[in-house]
């Protein structure tokens, strides 16, 4: 079973219809007990990186998910949820993050061209990292498929696990993976069918 | 590459699209399922739907219709009309709509927008709006063009993205339904002083008006149109394929 962590931010709708879809039994879910039973986890999220920080203490989230990314077990970070995974973020203030990818979250603005719309919304191609493997995530697509990005900050510092980025005047982070964690930037439960052959090469990781 | 959005738009009154499209193959030519899906299929890059109903009755048909279309595709989801509270937006977004598009009721009450975004997000709130010429100037209008406001569109435009407003569809009254293309002087002067992406909407009538806006605006993000889509005149997949051949960038089906 895969659970996706309720814990307050963004639109959970797409993400379970999705698994549906590719007929993988998913959960939403706050319940630490069911999230450690799962065998795969997925941290989903859309808003601001302080206030998601916030809701996950609240609910007492935080360290328990840490400590779920870091078991082994495959962990999928979506859009806020990918941000999440990094050290810190400079979104309204500094923020300290999970601190299970290397790299810093940073607004796009002023580093991408000026003339270019804030947020980077739209589909956009995939460039695969050109210094890794095909990462397992993308085993069912190809380099240039493309998928559903909206969002305004951007992960940086963190070519050593980028795994595929986007063109967006600069190379952005599309995602990034560190051993079992993996992250999206970009929403693969609004991408189509690229994106649930995504969601379907994660659920199939062990 | 970041790619040009087409994204047709379905108008639903009481749970039904007014104005079914017939396509072969279409059981049910009314339903938003269907069509949801069938557009899907057919590389739409995001699918807007308006709810037109007038009554509460016809306002539930619409969200339990909502939940079902959106269970079954995987594109994002505006969704808009009778937008006028913080609730309305949390009724559509529980349904699954991803992003919802407020008109009259910004205009009517302006905060909504800054409440709405700081609730949900910038990315969430779509401001739509209805202008037209008059004199060297374009005004903000209510009721399908039938009233003027008075309020000066880039102003409203300007104020509602500085409120919050995370994308902009600018619907031309001057061209909507005239099918002799986009209305781009108006589109040009909008695009210009947003920082956000900004969706061409009212008068597409052939692939031809789709190179044009792109060609003459290369900054816009999206165009909308609804009838020539639903009637067949353009279809999505062969719009997208001369769009390519033209050099501008879409999302292969």
């Amino acid at each position: 079973m895969i659970a996706i962590i309720d814990y307050g931010v963004g639109n959970l709708f797409s993400l379970k219809s999705s698994f549906h879809a590719i007929g993988t039994d998913a959960e939403v879910t706050a319940d630490p007990k069911k999230i450690t039973a799962a065998s795969h986890v997925i941290l989903p999220g859309v808003g601001a990186f302080g206030d998601a920080v916030a809701k996950l203490k609240e609910r007492d989230l935080f360290d328990f998910v840490k400590a779920e990314a870091k078991s082994g077990k495959p962990f999928l970070g979506i859009c806020l949820g990918m941000q999440l995974l990094f050290d810190r973020s400079m979104e309204y203030g500094e923020h300290e993050g999970l601190g299970l990818v290397p790299g810093e979250v940073l607004p796009i603005e002023g580093k991408i061209p000026e003339k270019l719309d804030i947020p980077h919304m739209g589909w956009n191609a995939l460039d695969f990292a050109k210094d890794k493997a095909v990462s397992p995530l993308f085993r069912y697509i190809k380099e240039g498929d493309a998928v559903y990005f909206v969002h305004s900050y951007a992960a940086f510092h963190c070519e050593k696990n980028r795994i595929a980025s986007a063109e967006y005047g600069i190379p952005l982070t599309a995602a990034v993976q560190n051993g079992n964690v993996y992250g999206t930037q970009f929403h693969p439960e609004k991408s189509g069918t690229v994106g649930l052959q995504i969601l379907k090469a994660f659920s199939e990781l062990s | 590459m970041i790619t040009k959005r087409i994204i047709p738009c379905l108008d639903v009154r009481n749970g039904r699209v007014v104005k079914g499209v017939n396509f072969q193959g279409l059981q049910d030519v009314n339903s938003p399922v269907e069509l949801g899906k069938y557009y899907s299929d057919a590389g739409a890059d995001e699918l807007v739907f308006y709810d037109i109903t007038a009554s509460v009755e016809g306002r539930k048909l619409f969200t339990d219709i909502l939940t079902e279309v959106a269970s079954g595709i995987f594109i994002p989801l505006t969704v808009g009309g009778g937008i006028n509270t913080l609730e309305d937006f949390d009724r559509v977004l529980k349904c699954g709509a991803d992003k919802v598009s407020v008109n009259s009721g910004a205009i009517k009450n302006p905060s909504l927008i800054n409440e709405a975004a700081e609730k949900y997000g910038n990315q969430c709130v779509v401001l739509s709006v209805d202008s037209k010429r008059v004199g060297e100037a374009y005004h903000v209008f209510l009721h399908g063009g039938r009233e003027d406001t008075g309020m000066d569109t880039l102003q409203w435009i300007r104020e509602g993205v500085s409120r919050g407003a995370g994308e902009v569809v600018l619907n031309s009254i001057d061209t909507d339904g005239v099918k002799k293309g986009f209305d781009l002087p108006m589109l040009k002067a909008v695009n210009e002083i947003v920082p956000v992406p900004v969706i061409a909407s009212g008068g597409a009538g052939c692939v031809q008006d789709f190179i044009d806006l792109f060609q003459e605006i290369p900054d816009i993000s999206a165009g909308l149109a609804a009838s020539i889509f639903h009637f067949g005149e353009v279809r999505i997949d062969d719009l997208k394929k001369t769009l390519a051949a033209q050099g501008i960038a879409v999302r292969k089906v």
